[in-house]
C-alpha cells in the first residue's frame, strides 16, 4: 500500500519518532546516570545532563564485581550457547529434511514439543541431571534392582557420579538442548529446491559433501540469524547461571551486576550499578552490529 | 557410451502405479526423445534411469549392468534439469567443475577442463559471474557444460527448454543436435513438446499413462501413427478424427454425414465402426462437385506460410491445411479430395491402428490402371 498523502506520511514519522525516544529513553537515563557522583544521582529528579565521573564509577564497578573475570566467561557460555546451537540445529534439520528414515515425523514432533518446555519450566529435573548427569541411569539401576545385585554379589555399592555443577559445560548445555534453531533450519530448507539435491546427487556429492558445499553455504544469513539471537539471548540469561554456578570465579556478567547493585543497607550507589550495567550492554551490542549487515541482507536477498 | 536396457520397469507410489511394466532398448549413441503429456510417467522413466527415483519393478541396464540398486553417481549418468537446478552460491566456473571436485581433480585440471567447456558452450567470458547473473539461455548453458564435463555414458534431458522463450528454444534445440554429433552420447530426452521431439529424436517414444504407445522414427510416428492417441497427440494442426463406418463395397460413410461415401477399398473392414483420420495437410479442397463430400468454411487461420482452414462437414469439424493461398471465405462450400492413402484407421473401441489401411489401398490405386 502506498499512501501519497503528505499529512499522513509527517503523521507516521512522528509516532516513530515518538516510538523511539519512548525505547531509547531507558538507555539515555542508564548512560546519564553511569557519569553522576553518588549525590547527583540520588537528587530527585536525576539531571538529564552527564556528569564528570564516568571513569571513576566504570572502575569502581569494573573491580568491585571482577568484570575482567566474568566477561570472560559471559562471552564463552554465550559463543558455546550460540555454536552449540547452531551446530545441533543445522545438522538435526538436516537429518529430519533430507532422510527418508522411519520415525523422523515423530522425532521431529518430539523435537519440537521442547519449544512448549522453556528452561524455567523444567529447570528443577534440569539442575538435578547437571548435579549428576548419571543420575538418570543410576535412577534406572535402582529400580530394576541391578545395583542391589551387584551390591549383593560383589559388594560395591553402585553410585554413579558425573556433575558439572560450576563448569562451562554445566552452563552452556542445557541451554544448547532445544528446538528454536532446529525448527527454523528446517523451515529454511523447506525452501530448497529438490532440483538442487537432485543436481549434486548426479553430480556424486554424497550426504557430508551436500551439506558442507551446498548447505552451510546457502544457510550462511540463517547462520548469522541464529548465532545472534543465541549469542544474545545466552548473554542474557540470568537464572540458569546463578543456579548452576556458585563460584565466584564460574559465574557470568550478567549475575556479576549482582555484586553492583546496590542493597538495602549499602549505599545508594547507583551510579556505579548503572556503569556496571553499561559495561554488560556492551558486548551483545557488538555483536549484533558486527553480524547485522548478513542478517539484513538475509532477510532482503531474493537470491535462491 | 553405453545402451540402456529397460526391461519391464514398474514405479508406483503406494497403490498408484505411474508406470506399469515398460520395455524400451535404446541402443548406444542414439538420441532417444521420450514424449507424452502432463502426467503420463516420462519424467519418472527418466529420473529412474538416473537414480533419482526407486525403481519398483522391473529392471534397468546401463552397459550392460543392471543399475537398480546403484546410486546415481556410480551409473555414470549427468542430467539436465528444467530449472538448470544451479547451485545459487557457487560462480559459473564452480558450477560447471563442481563434479570433478567431488572426484578429487586437482585445481589446476579442473581449471582447464572447465575453461575448455566453458568455451564449447560459449560461457568462458561468463566464468566468474553467479547463477543469478545470467540469463535464461546462458543458465541453461551453464547446466549443459556442467552435465558435460563429465563425460558421462548417458545424457538425461528432463524438459530442458520449456523454461526458455520460444526463439532461445530454436536455438537452442539445434545446438543440443550439434552437440550430440559431435559427442555422440546416448542421450535421452523428456519433452511434452512436439516440435521439440520431432527435430531432435533419431528415435521418439510416445508414452501415455505410463505405457509405450508407439516406438519409431519421428517420420514413421507421424505418418503411421499407432493408436487414436499417436494419432491426435502428434501433428499441429492435430488429425481430423472422424467416426463412421465401412460399407460393402469397403467405402467409408461418415456417422454424421448423408450420402457421399468416401472409397477406401477396405472391404475387409465392410460393415465395421471405424474411426478416420485424416492429416490436415493431406486434405485438397476442390469446387464443389455434386457426389462428393462437401463442407462449409467456419474461419480461416492465416500463418503466412500456410492457413488452416476450419471446415464443417455435415456436423464434423475438419482442418485443412494448403500451402497456397485461398479466396475462400467464411460460409463458401468446398468439395473435399481425399487421397485414399491419406487415410488412417483406428478401431473405435480400442484406438488401435487398423493395420494395413494406407497400404492396401495405395496398392489397389496402384493396381487400377
Amino acid at each position: 500500500m502506498v499512501e501519497r498523502t503528505r499529512l499522513f506520511n509527517i503523521v507516521c514519522q512522528v509516532l516513530l519518532f515518538l516510538g523511539l525516544v519512548v525505547s531509547v529513553f531507558p538507555f539515555f537515563i542508564v548512560a546519564i546516570a553511569a557519569t553522576h557522583n553518588l549525590r547527583d544521582v540520588n537528587l530527585v529528579p536525576m539531571p538529564l545532563w552527564p556528569g564528570h565521573d564516568f571513569l571513576a564509577n566504570f572502575s569502581t564497578a569494573w573491580t568491585r564485581a571482577n568484570f575482567g573475570v566474568k566477561l570472560v566467561n559471559s562471552v564463552i557460555f554465550a559463543l558455546g550457547v550460540a555454536f552449540g546451537k547452531v551446530a545441533i540445529s543445522a545438522i538435526t534439520a538436516y537429518s529430519i529434511v533430507y532422510f527418508g528414515y522411519r520415525g523422523r515425523t515423530l522425532i521431529f514432533w518430539l523435537v519440537f514439543i521442547t519449544l512448549m518446555l522453556p528452561l524455567e519450566v523444567r529447570i528443577v529435573p534440569t539442575y538435578a541431571v547437571a548435579a549428576n548427569v548419571l543420575s538418570p541411569y543410576q535412577a534406572i539401576l535402582d529400580v530394576t534392582g541391578i545395583s542391589w545385585l551387584i551390591a549383593h554379589f560383589t559388594g560395591v555399592q553402585v553410585a554413579l557420579n558425573f556433575g558439572l555443577l560450576d563448569s562451562y559445560a554445566g552452563l552452556i548445555l542445557p541451554l544448547v538442548a532445544t528446538a528454536t534453531g532446529t525448527f527454523l533450519y528446517r523451515q529454511f530448507f523447506l525452501t530448497l529446491p529438490d532440483e538442487l539435491v537432485e543436481a549434486a546427487k548426479m553430480d556424486g556429492a554424497g550426504p557430508l559433501r551436500f551439506f558442507w558445499d551446498m548447505i552451510i553455504p546457502l544457510s550462511r544469513t540463517n547462520i548469522a540469524a541464529l548465532f545472534t539471537i543465541m549469542f544474545v539471548w545466552a548473554w542474557n540469561e540470568y537464572l540458569w547461571p546463578l543456579l548452576v554456578t556458585t563460584d565466584p570465579l564460574k559465574r557470568v556478567a550478567v549475575v556479576g551486576l549482582l555484586d553492583v547493585v546496590p542493597d538495602k543497607d549499602s549505599l545508594p550507589e547507583w551510579n556505579v550499578a548503572m556503569a556496571g550495567t553499561l559495561i554488560v550492554m556492551l558486548p551483545p551490542l557488538i555483536i549484533v552490529a558486527l553480524t547485522q549487515r548478513l542478517f539484513v541482507r538475509g532477510l532482503v536477498a531474493t537470491e535462491k | 557410451m553405453a545402451n540402456i536396457s529397460i526391461r519391464q520397469v514398474e514405479k508406483s507410489y503406494g497403490k498408484t502405479e505411474i508406470v506399469h511394466g515398460l520395455d524400451l532398448e535404446i541402443a548406444s549413441g542414439e538420441f532417444v526423445v521420450i514424449l507424452g503429456p502432463s502426467g503420463c510417467g516420462k519424467s519418472t522413466l527418466l529420473r529412474m534411469i538416473a537414480g533419482l527415483e526407486t525403481i519398483t519393478g522391473g529392471e534397468i541396464a546401463i552397459d550392460g549392468e543392471v543399475v537398480n540398486d546403484l546410486e546415481p553417481r556410480e551409473r555414470g549418468c549427468a542430467m539436465v534439469f528444467q530449472n538448470y537446478a544451479l547451485y545459487p552460491h557457487m560462480s559459473v566456473a564452480d558450477n560447471i567443475g563442481y563434479a570433478l571436485k567431488v572426484s578429487g581433480v586437482g585445481k589446476e585440471a579442473r581449471r582447464a577442463q572447465v575453461e575448455e567447456m566453458a568455451k564449447a558452450v560459449g560461457l568462458d567470458a561468463y566464468l566468474d559471474r553467479r547463477p543469478g547473473q545470467l540469463s535464461g539461455g546462458q543458465r541453461q548453458r551453464v547446466a549443459m557444460a556442467r552435465a558435460m564435463i563429465r563425460k558421462p555414458k548417458v545424457f538425461l534431458f528432463d524438459e530442458p527448454l520449456s523454461n526458455l522463450d520460444a526463439q532461445l528454444r530454436v536455438q537452442m534445440r539445434a545446438e543440443i543436435r550439434k552437440l550430440h554429433r559431435q559427442l555422440g552420447t546416448t542421450s535421452v530426452f523428456v519433452t511434452h513438446d512436439q516440435a521439440e521431439a520431432m527435430t531432435l529424436a533419431d528415435r521418439l517414444v510416445v508414452m501415455r499413462a505410463g505405457k509405450v504407445e508407439q516406438v519409431g522414427t519421428p517420420a514413421e510416428v507421424y505418418g503411421r501413427p499407432a493408436s487414436r492417441f499417436v494419432a491426435g497427440f502428434i501433428g499441429s494442426p492435430p488429425m481430423n478424427l472422424i467416426e463412421g463406418a465401412i460399407d460393402t463395397d469397403g467405402a467409408f460413410t461418415p456417422t454424421l454425414q448423408h450420402g457421399s461415401a468416401l472409397p477406401l477399398g477396405r472391404t475387409d473392414l465392410a460393415g465395421k465402426t471405424v474411426l478416420l483420420g485424416l492429416r490436415p495437410e493431406a486434405l485438397r479442397l476442390t469446387a464443389p462437385v455434386a457426389g462428393t463430400p462437401l463442407a462449409t468454411v467456419d474461419f480461416v487461420e492465416e500463418l503466412g506460410a500456410s492457413r488452416v482452414l476450419h471446415l464443417d462437414w455435415a456436423g464434423q469439424v475438419l482442418s485443412v491445411l494448403q500451402t497456397e493461398p485461398t479466396t475462400l471465405a467464411p460460409g463458401d462450400i468446398a468439395g473435399v479430395e481425399v487421397p485414399p492413402e491419406a487415410a488412417h484407421l483406428f478401431a473405435t473401441d480400442t484406438g488401435e491402428r487398423l493395420r494395413g489401411s494406407a497400404n492396401r489401398a495405395k496398392r489397389e490405386a496402384e493396381a487400377v490402371p
